[in-house]
């Protein structure tokens, strides 16, 4: 499995997603300067990382989405390829019209890291394929603007397409305000485009996948994506 | 031509530094409500046409300054 991992001025988690992918799952695992114009031939995973493109400049991952890079990002999406975004990315991927809504700054005004519970709504992707659904798992935020809103009609159509991936919850998987960090609209923690094969998310699954590291909650993904391309 | 966008969260979107702000001045006593924090933005745009340059500077928002799933923009041509 070939993953590219474009790299931004400001990514600061390009490094845990090159570790999962290359040392942890054994993937081959490439950096991709944003300022090239095409991703390496045999791409199969694109994973925007998480971090501070551009310093948040004008808004998070407004620039980044701009980038010669995103070109070809879209172009891998439109064909079908996979894109994982993670935090800063999950906020690259909504600029750049990949995945609607916004992520806008958290309720509390303060940036978050924490390690929260999702439940799984959507285990038919390829980057759940692993889990079942109402599967919970723990991962990591670190987040200051994770807050997803959208608009109310825009919601009412991504619930109704099964666009919410994953759900901030309780760690029994109880779902409620209670249990939302950031303030996002219905707990949205992940959403996945109509296609199925874009999806964004606020925490970090690949900061949890190496036991030596930490709780390994994100592995779940991995595993699904493993199985996806082992399928292929 | 000075193009001044002033972006604005919309309406509907919760605005916690506005709140937050808002606090503040209801801490010092003032009588305030409503507090939107919002950007603005000056550009020198080349041109004469009052019209063109306000096109164009529509089409900047549309294209970056504003992100229409949470903002607003008013353009002012000074």
């Amino acid at each position: 499995m070939r993953v590219a991992v474009p790299v931004f001025p400001g990514s600061n988690c390009d490094h845990d997603a090159l570790h999962a992918c290359g040392t942890v799952m054994g993937w081959e695992a490439i950096p991709v300067w944003h300022q090239e114009t095409r991703l390496p031939d045999n791409t199969e995973l694109v994973i925007v990382p998480g971090g501070f493109s551009y310093g948040d400049y004008l808004r998070c991952g407004a620039i980044a989405a701009l980038a010669p890079i995103m070109a070809d990002v879209k172009r891998h999406a439109d064909n079908g390829g996979l894109v994982l975004g993670v935090c800063n990315g999950f906020q690259i991927l909504c600029e750049a019209q990949l995945l609607p809504g916004a992520l806008l700054r958290n309720e509390s005004l303060r940036f978050i890291h924490a390690d929260v519970h999702l439940r799984v709504e959507r285990a038919d992707l390829p980057f759940t394929r692993a889990m079942k659904a109402a599967d919970v798992f723990q991962v990591p935020i670190a987040h200051a603007e994770g807050n997803f809103t959208i608009d109310p009609a825009d919601l009412a159509d991504l619930e109704a397409r099964g666009g919410v991936a994953f759900r901030y919850c309780s760690p029994k998987g109880e779902i409620g305000a209670e249990h939302v960090p950031n303030g996002a609209m219905n707990g949205i923690a992940g959403i996945v485009n109509l296609r199925g094969n874009v999806l964004g998310m606020m925490p970090h699954p690949e900061r949890a996948v190496d036991p030596k590291l930490g709780p390994t909650g994100g592995l779940g993904m991995f595993r699904s994506l493993a199985e996806a391309f082992a399928r292929a | 031509m000075k193009v001044r966008v002033s972006v604005q969260l919309k309406p509907g979107i919760l605005d916690p530094q506005g709140k937050a702000v808002e606090h503040g001045l209801h801490g010092f006593g003032f009588e305030v409500e409503h507090v939107r924090i919002g950007r603005l933005i000056e550009l020198d745009v080349p041109g004469d046409d009052v019209a063109e340059v306000r096109a164009k500077a529509q089409a900047m928002c549309d294209k970056l300054l504003v992100n229409p799933v949470m903002e607003k923009a008013s353009i002012e041509v000074l």
